[in-house]
């Protein structure tokens, strides 16, 4: 319909309606071309301006025999004259108009409502909604805790082998956490490391004490940075690789077919990517130090007057092995916080193919706040501990 | 065990809920063992619900679902996996697990469940997959073949177990005409030669015709099952207009 409207320019609005009155019948009689993309008549406004001064509507009949092309904007006139017909009890009469548009007007009312009758009360209340709203909350914390439960209990099973649990997953996870995160890694503890280093030349040089960058990079790398830095960038890439790929999974009811199996989806597809993080985010934190530390010494060697025996000197004298095993601890405790918030909200996945990036988004929040929450009570427990 | 004259499932007083949204009340029906049983209904009627419910993949809120005459979501962990195992699945998408290739799909039950060793798991394999015709395709990822190949895998990996009773969910949906009339020719011969109970949800009019032993009709409006029998039985004596209209797909008097 009205197929050669876009090239033809529609005709003003006023001039392709207009109401005329013969004996107590009201005419509206169309013409010109009519096209969505230029202004439309409204019926309503037509009718108006006839109350005003003629004389009450009593019935309503349509002159076509002057239309042009038409589309859409002729049926959304003419449902505006059906509907004002109907809330004026006045009869209309579409005889006159042309055949398809008769046809495509009685289509458009013969749609039926055919949803499913919803009992609603209205918007629920203020208090409702905190209800609903604490449900859910105590919900969630019940799912988490369910959650944790049963991936220890795979876990404690493991050594007895009563789990079947995919070596291969294990290793994939392995090897996209190794080879895979090597370069970001590397990129970002030398960055760190290269920070931390700067503090120490600017800062601890205005008071004559620039030797001890050493002390700085090797403390902040080893306690601090070397874990916390490499848990974040695993939250954001493997976390949020967890639950993608398990959200994914969730959607093309592939989870559902573990479970409808009696298969638990925690030991074939939770555990080895626990374990996997488990086993790698240890190793990548002392790398990550490793790295930082020889960024920091790089700077603090061409900033400074030292040389790298000096360096690496001052750092073997005041850093121990307690230092290290606290940030590889730590790197441990991360992987476990990635690992539960990646998978946990993998196969928390709603529906739709929004609910994907949703659990994955969250994964990282997530995994992010509980680490740095995390570090944040592993400092405080070792500062009592005088680690 | 079991007398055999007790129903495959049982279903009693059934009410399903969408959140506060009760989508279907009263359910009462029983499916025989080894008879074709379809749900039907329109969109949103809450067929994919009720097998939901079927399979225990969700819990009712009111009423029980008898599994050969047990409650199974009542049992401990070990007695409901045993329950399961005697079930197979088959969703609408195939749901077949994409890390791993067809031979390792359809292995995994078996590895899980039974302690036959690689040997005879990949003969069963060969034989599960040469029933739904793809012999030759052990080592394909799922992404690598077509919709209906992998919809005939998955039937593959629900039958490796040997189950009593086989879910479809909308087996037809996005197959082709000769695609969907192969699968429902396997339902008929599952049924015939393993005696398998087959329960299937679907709209698929033709379908439901070839291969319903009794279908249940769920009805929107009604909020309830309005009607329970053979296919053709239900057209010729329809017992709503909904019913009429569903069977004969008719618009008549839509409104």
């Amino acid at each position: 319909m009205g197929s050669d409207s876009a090239t033809r320019a529609a005709s003003p609005a006023s001039t392709r309606a207009a109401l005329h009155h013969a004996a107590g019948v009201h005419t509206a009689v169309l013409c010109g071309d009519w096209s969505i993309e230029g202004e439309t008549p409204r019926f309503d406004t037509l009718a108006s301006l006839k109350d005003n001064g003629g004389q009450p509507m009593r019935s309503l009949t349509f002159d076509a025999t002057a239309l042009g092309s038409w589309d859409s904007s002729l049926l959304v006139f003419l449902e505006q004259a059906q509907s004002y017909c109907e809330t004026h009890h006045i009869p209309m009469d579409e005889a006159a108009l042309p055949e398809q548009v008769t046809r495509l007007l009685a289509l458009s009312r013969a749609v039926p409502e055919r949803v499913a009758r919803i009992d609603t009360h209205g918007p629920p209340s203020f208090l409702a909604r905190l209800g609903n709203k604490a449900l859910g909350t105590w919900t969630a914390i019940e799912s988490t805790i369910t959650f944790a439960g049963q991936v220890a209990m795979a876990a404690a099973q493991l050594p007895s082998r009563n789990v079947h649990m995919r070596w291969r997953e294990f290793w994939v996870v392995v090897q996209s956490n190794s080879s895979g995160a090597i370069p970001i890694v590397s990129l970002i503890a030398l960055l760190v490391g290269v920070i931390i280093a700067f503090l120490g030349v600017v800062v601890l040089e205005r008071f004559g004490a620039g030797y001890y960058s050493s002390y700085l990079v090797g403390f902040g790398m080893l306690r601090e940075m070397g874990a916390l830095m490499t848990g974040i960038i695993m939250a954001g890439r493997t976390g949020a690789g967890f639950a993608a790929e398990l959200g994914s999974m969730k959607i093309t009811e592939e989870i559902d077919a573990f479970v409808t199996l009696g298969i638990s989806p925690v030991e074939h597809l939770v555990l080895p990517r626990m374990l996997g993080i488990l086993f790698m985010m240890p190793l990548l934190t002392l790398y990550a130090d490793f790295v930082g530390i020889m960024g920091g010494m790089g700077v603090a060697v061409s900033l400074l007057d030292l040389s790298a025996k000096q360096f690496v000197g001052g750092l073997l004298s005041a850093v121990t092995l307690i230092d290290a095993v606290l940030g590889v601890f730590k790197g441990l405790v991360f992987g476990a916080i990635i690992g539960f918030a990646g998978c946990l909200k993998g196969l928390q996945t709603g529906s739709g193919a929004g609910a994907v990036g949703r659990a994955a988004t969250s994964a990282v929040v997530l995994g992010i706040t509980l680490i740095i929450l995390a570090n944040a009570v592993i400092d405080w427990l070792a500062a009592l501990l005088k680690i | 065990m079991t007398p055999p004259s007790t129903p495959a499932i049982e279903v009693r007083n059934l009410t399903m809920r969408y959140g506060e949204l009760v989508i279907m009340n009263d359910l009462n029906f029983s499916i025989q063992r080894g008879e074709v049983f379809v749900i039907m209904g329109g969109s949103g009627s809450g067929k994919s619900t009720l097998l939901k419910h079927l399979i225990g993949l969700k819990v009712p809120s009111e009423g029980t679902i008898l599994f050969e005459g047990e409650d199974f979501s009542a049992g401990d962990e070990h007695h409901r996996k045993q329950v399961l195992r005697r079930m197979g699945v088959l969703y609408q998408n195939g749901a077949l697990w994409s890390g791993l290739t067809l031979a390792e799909n359809v292995a995994l039950p078996l590895e899980e469940f039974t302690s036959l060793d690689a040997r005879a798991i990949a003969e069963i394999v060969s034989l599960k997959l040469s029933l739904v015709g793809l012999r030759g395709f052990e080592e394909f990822y799922p992404s690598a073949i077509s919709g209906g190949m992998r919809k005939r895998a998955a039937l593959a990996r629900a039958i490796a177990l040997d189950p009593d009773v086989l879910f479809f969910d909308e087996p037809s949906s996005g197959l082709d005409p000769i695609s969907a009339s192969r699968l429902d020719d396997l339902i008929v011969e599952l049924k015939a030669s393993f005696g398998t109970t087959i329960v299937v949800v679907t709209h698929d009019l033709e379908s439901i015709f070839r291969i319903a032993d009794r279908a249940l009709f769920l009805d929107i409006t009604e909020k309830t099952m309005t009607a329970l029998g053979h296919p053709a039985e239900l057209r010729d004596n329809p017992p709503s207009d909904e019913v009429h209209r569903f069977l004969t797909r008719s618009s008549e008097g839509f409104s």
